[in-house]
């Protein structure tokens, strides 16, 4: 499959794969991201780390096309995502728009967000049929084979509400990617799972990060896994990148003092 | 006065076959309910402010005016606009309109009850509106709801004898006529009194069964 690649080279492109330009959100009087700039380069994977109201999930959903920007814009693969050109002038994207930009993009939820009421290989058909056209046996035949790299090959006919949590966060990696991204997100993916049932998800990004040529961004609380994961691993404080720089960096020898308050907080609890 | 066994068994056959237009009513005026009103419901959730508002208004109005009067006006005013309908067709749409509004509240509930995590994820996965609806919202959004649809069902069928105001043959306008031709009231009334608790409880115990089975499934 063209898709796949023998040598990923993160950072080597001359085009970021995805562009935060100025980008500020507010929710009424509180400004949840203050112009924001950060550039991903073409297969890099960047781990997003900070506290709660940091604004890193937020980044996420906004790339997503879930929240809408209160200013700035949002560039993928060149284009812009959250703005279209109008007679050489960038406008708000209106609804058209954004479908015809979305799809480079793929998101994994902390929730799942599976669709209870349909199967495991419902759940991944659906929109390649829908959205990409393909027929139901090209759909199904891609999603048989993400879910067996998955190691859900067996599941197929099951509903999600008789999956472990683990589980059903595979199905979602597997729905996503059954949409051929160019970037993938994960918000918190292994948040909502117990402890022992980390590990297999983890294994899939891991595994899958190997195997597609995906940028990653990841909002994650596992810093032992950004730390071997990441090319680039970034601290949002207050609606900033308060820090950012490889990981080695940051969880050795972070430079700020909120940063390494933050880390030694979480290595303590974790 | 006492109850005529014999004029009892001369009547029946025909309030049978009256009953027969006052269900074929209740069910082709359900159907017109239930597709109409889900429109309404999702209509009435349109961005647009134009059709979100006109939707709304349409419907406020519908449920604040008596449905005999909509059964006159579709039957002896439309006519005068050029659209004539015979007098089933007529009082069927009326059925079917005014349940549409008390069905579109009942779908909203239900369509608003969908987690945000589902639209998220359609969203995630570019899904257009109308699979988004098609798809993914309705089939969840609607089990949950049908016990309450049901209710309206019983509801529109317990109203069906208003139709015997624009002469639709049903139970009711033939029990009318039946006592205006023997001057006997008490059978052909009663009877059609009891036809209409029987299936009253007979669909109400349907509906209880089928919340039952629906508490069952759908857990997330």
């Amino acid at each position: 499959m063209n898709e796949r690649t023998s040598d990923p080279q993160p950072g080597v492109a001359s085009q970021p794969m995805v562009r935060f330009s100025g980008v500020t959100k507010r929710y009424g009087d509180l400004t949840v991201l203050d112009n924001l700039d950060l550039d991903v380069a073409p297969q890099e994977k960047v781990a997003i780390i900070g506290p709660s109201g940091s604004g890193k999930t937020t980044v996420l959903r906004m790339l997503m096309t879930l929240e809408p920007i209160d200013d700035g814009v949002i560039y993928v693969d060149g284009r812009p995502l959250t703005h279209m050109e109008v007679n050489g002038e960038l406008v708000r994207a209106n609804e058209k728009y954004l479908r015809s930009v979305r799809g480079d993009i793929g998101m994994v939820f902390q929730h799942f967000n599976l669709f209870p009421h349909m199967t495991v290989l419902g759940n991944c058909v659906e929109a390649p049929i829908h959205v990409l056209g393909l027929s139901k046996a090209e759909a199904e035949e891609r999603a048989v084979e993400l879910l067996e790299m998955v190691g859900l090959g067996d599941k197929l006919g099951e509903y999600p509400q008789r999956l472990s949590g683990g589980q059903k966060q595979r199905v979602a990696i597997a729905r996503a990617l059954a949409m051929r991204p160019k970037v993938m997100l994960f918000d918190e993916v292994t948040s909502a799972l117990d402890p022992e049932l980390v590990g297999e998800v983890l294994n899939a990004i891991r595994m899958l990060g190997k195997e597609f040529q995906l940028t990653m961004l990841m909002v994650t609380h596992q810093m032992g896994f950004a730390k071997e994961f990441a090319d680039r691993v970034c601290f949002f404080y207050e609606g900033r990148i308060h820090e950012e720089g490889p990981p080695e960096k940051i969880f050795n020898a972070p430079d700020l003092e909120r940063t390494q308050q933050f880390l030694s907080a979480v290595l303590e609890a974790g | 006065m006492f109850w005529d066994w014999n004029y009892t068994f001369e009547i029946l056959p025909m309030l049978a076959r009256a009953s027969v237009i006052t269900i074929q009513a209740t069910i082709l005026g359900f159907i017109l309910a239930a597709v109409l009103g889900l429109v309404f419901a999702i209509l009435r959730m349109s961005r647009n402010r134009v059709i979100n508002g006109a939707t709304t208004a349409v419907v406020e109005f519908i449920r604040s005016t008596p449905l005999l009067i909509q059964i006159f006006f579709i039957y002896f005013v439309l006519p005068e606009f050029g659209i004539v309908l015979d007098a089933f067709l007529a009082g069927t749409l009326a059925l079917g309109l005014h349940y549409a509004t008390y069905c579109s509240e009942v779908y909203r509930a239900g369509i608003e009850g969908i987690p945000r995590g589902q639209w998220e994820a359609a969203t995630a996965l570019n899904l257009s509106p109308v699979i988004t609806f098609r798809d993914i919202i309705i089939p969840q959004a609607v089990p949950p709801v049908i016990p309450a649809l049901g209710n309206y069902l019983v509801a529109l069928f317990k109203e069906t004898p208003l139709l015997s105001g624009i002469a639709v043959l049903e139970l009711m306008q033939t029990a009318k006529i039946l006592g205006s031709q023997s001057f006997r009231y008490l059978e052909p009334i009663t009877l059609v009194g009891v036809f209409f608790l029987v299936f009253s409880l007979i669909a109400s115990a349907a509906n209880r069964y089928a919340e039952r089975r629906l508490t069952g499934i759908g857990t997330r």
